[in-house]
């Protein structure tokens, strides 16, 4: 009952999303009808479709766990895109560059390598927020572009394949994560990750300490935890999610690096957060629709002829939805309604 | 705290910059007018942006949306001016169109007392998605862009003539505007609201001030130059739309209002800094210094916003009521 009532402000929220979606596509001349029906065809019809979408939704899950992590302790992390392109590209690295190892060893060194890059990149903007006061929203905004510029520049320079395209060489076969029959199943290290921060939230001093921060600084304070310590870790492991995401992206599906493949996946992880109510299990049903999503847009742009960018305008009013509180006030018929607040920390030093 | 320790930054700052511009003199008088000019052009933006921040903070609402307002209203900007041929209608719509915007971020976090950095992130998500769908290739501007207006005699001068007399209209406007702003912020009963509303909305309210109204009306406005500095970018800076085209100048221009604690006119001399780093990478490029790792270029402005950012935040300090929804129990 709870569960049903915690999950209908996200449904409804993703219902009326497509609706105006259909509304959108109708204006502009196009059938809706058509281009959701070819949108599930290229994403759930068939094996290969539902490999597709899984391979979509893993980076997401990923991706939206970094930003839900986060929330717990009221940070937001928009910087989930840079975090997860130094995870793809070291992953990367080690994937074709360290060699002769055996499979149980090389496959998960690379995606522990990629993860460690990330978390440290993610550890940034959370020294600088505790140790400055910079806010995260505008230094994890500037490192996304640091990253990309840095990965690039490493890409280009340093790790690069012999050739005309710039793209680190292709991983070793012992770092590859296998596909079962089509499936690939580094989505099943997405969602084994999404439980494991729920375990970690939810039953353990850590997390506790994580949630009472989040509610309160300085209560959390009052009661002898480092606020400062704790921003610094949970941006850690926050940047740590959102690069494992890249990792298993560079290992399970893309088999190198390649600067471009993963452009915008930082603004989903936000919207997957929020359809989620930033529960760390919940991530994972709403990275399977916005997967899916992505996964038959191709689908519809070849059979409807409709944009594939219509996708990211029903995120967008996906996100407009579940984070309004009218909805949430409507249907729960609650007063307050933000469970989550980032804007109340704004220059707090 | 003696004046020296107290500025150390500005003095710091200013240090290097003169270091530098003679440093570039060294080269040629041209050049060194290429970079001032393009100092002024690049910063033009980010002042735009710079201003819309502080008049939503200074009322006590972050607006983290600034990007998303100055996309969306260089797209409504330039498809108005494409498909009309009329530029000043352009930059009508593109202003009209931050100001939507700024009134639905108000809705959103006034009305409804959201959170404000997520109704910020919707705009944003919002703009992209939106312009990307409804943008198509090979559109262009009849008219070209806005052209270079010249100030009698002045723009004669050496130097000076060329870097402050002899902009684009919106570049002078943009000036116009910054004292404009700061006389209306600390001078008038407005600002006085404003500023009374962003401290301590409940004590503004018992003297009879409306928090929402005065909220509403500063949310617009900024929106209104946020969507100045959208229709200075796609009519102005560049002459077309391009997808992602702010690349981060939104974010940026936070940076710039905390750098300039939320004033005005210090917010337009720290446009100026960004701007001149801007321009300086232009330069670098120009020339082809580090032409072969032209990424490490391309990462300056935005390492300059974080330690900007870092160096400053503890020192300034933003109006007390930020971040929180007001309601009136």
């Amino acid at each position: 009952m709870n569960l049903l009532r915690a999950a209908l402000v996200p449904i409804l929220a993703v219902v009326l999303a497509i609706a105006v979606g259909a509304i959108i596509i109708e204006v502009s001349g196009l059938n809706a009808f058509e281009a959701y029906k070819a949108l599930y065809d290229g994403a759930l019809a068939d094996r290969k479709g539902i490999g597709r979408t899984l391979e979509k939704a893993t980076p997401l899950v990923m991706g939206g766990l970094a930003v839900a992590f986060a929330f717990k302790a009221g940070l937001f992390n928009i910087g989930g895109q840079g975090q997860l392109v130094i995870g793809a590209l070291f992953a990367g690295a080690v994937g074709y560059g360290v060699t002769g190892l055996p499979w149980i060893i090389h496959m998960p060194l690379a995606l522990l390598v990629g993860a460690i890059g990330g978390g440290l990149w993610g550890m940034l903007a959370g020294v600088l927020k505790a140790t400055r006061g910079a806010h995260e929203v505008i230094t994890t905004i500037m490192l996304n572009f640091v990253a990309l510029n840095i990965t690039d520049w490493l890409t280009s320079k340093v790790w690069r394949e012999p050739g005309i395209i710039v793209r680190t060489p292709a991983i070793e076969p012992s770092a590859e994560i296998p596909r079962w029959s089509q499936l690939p199943t580094g989505f099943a290290l997405a969602v084994a990750a999404a439980f494991a921060c729920w375990y970690l939230l939810e039953r353990t001093t850590f997390g506790f300490e994580i949630r009472s921060v989040g509610l309160n600084p300085e209560a959390a304070r009052y009661a002898g935890i480092s606020v400062s310590r704790i921003v610094i870790l949970t941006m850690a492991i926050s940047g740590m999610l959102a690069a494992f995401g890249g990792a298993i992206e560079t290992q399970g599906v893309v088999g190198r690096y390649e600067p471009g493949f993963n452009a915008g996946l930082g603004f989903n992880g936000i919207t997957i957060a929020l359809l989620a109510r930033t529960h760390p299990v919940g991530v994972i049903p709403a990275a399977l629709l916005i997967g899916a999503m992505e996964a038959g847009s191709s689908m519809m742009q070849f059979k409807a002829d409709v944009d594939p960018e219509i996708t990211q305008i029903i995120e967008a009013l996906m996100l407009l939805f579940v984070a309004t509180p009218i909805l949430v006030r409507w249907v729960l018929r609650r007063r307050e309604t933000s469970d989550i607040s980032v804007g109340a920390h704004w220059g707090d030093a | 705290m003696s004046t020296l320790t107290r500025y150390r930054w500005w003095f710091v700052t200013a240090a290097f910059l003169v270091a530098f511009t003679l440093f570039t003199a060294e080269f040629q008088q041209p050049q060194t007018t290429a970079v001032l000019a393009a100092t002024l052009r690049q910063s033009t933006p980010l002042v735009l942006g710079a201003l819309c921040g502080i008049l939503c903070e200074r009322s006590g609402v972050i607006n983290i949306g600034i990007e998303g307002q100055m996309l969306m209203s260089a797209f409504a900007g330039f498809v108005v001016a494409s498909s009309t041929g009329d530029l000043l209608l352009g930059v009508a719509a593109g202003i009209g169109c931050g100001m939507l915007m700024g009134a639905f971020l108000a809705f959103l976090s006034v009305s409804l007392r959201g959170d404000q950095i997520i109704a910020g992130t919707v705009l944003n998500i919002a703009a992209i998605g939106l312009t990307s769908f409804f943008f198509q290739q090979g559109r262009s501007l009849p008219s070209g862009k806005t052209s270079i207006i010249k100030i009698g005699p002045l723009a004669d001068l050496p130097v000076v003539g060329r870097v402050l007399f002899s902009n684009r209209p919106l570049t002078y406007l943009t000036m116009l505007l910054v004292p404009v702003l700061w006389y209306t912020l600390f001078r008038t009963t407005w600002g006085l609201r404003t500023r009374a509303v962003g401290e301590h909305p409940s004590a503004a309210e018992t003297v009879g001030v409306s928090v929402v109204r005065i909220r509403y009306l500063n949310l617009i406005l900024g929106g209104g130059l946020a969507g100045m500095g959208g229709a200075y970018l796609s009519l102005e800076a560049v002459g077309s739309f391009e997808r992602m085209m702010t690349n981060g100048k939104g974010f940026v221009a936070l940076a710039v209002m905390i750098f300039g604690r939320w004033n005005p006119v210090g917010a337009w001399g720290a446009a100026l800094l960004f701007g001149y780093a801007n321009a300086v990478q232009t330069q670098f490029q120009f020339r082809g210094w580090l032409a072969d790792d032209p990424q490490f270029i391309g990462m300056m402005p935005f390492i300059v916003t974080i330690v900007v950012v870092a160096g400053f935040v503890g020192r300034a300090r933003p109006p007390a009521s930020i971040g929180q929804p007001y309601s009136r129990e």
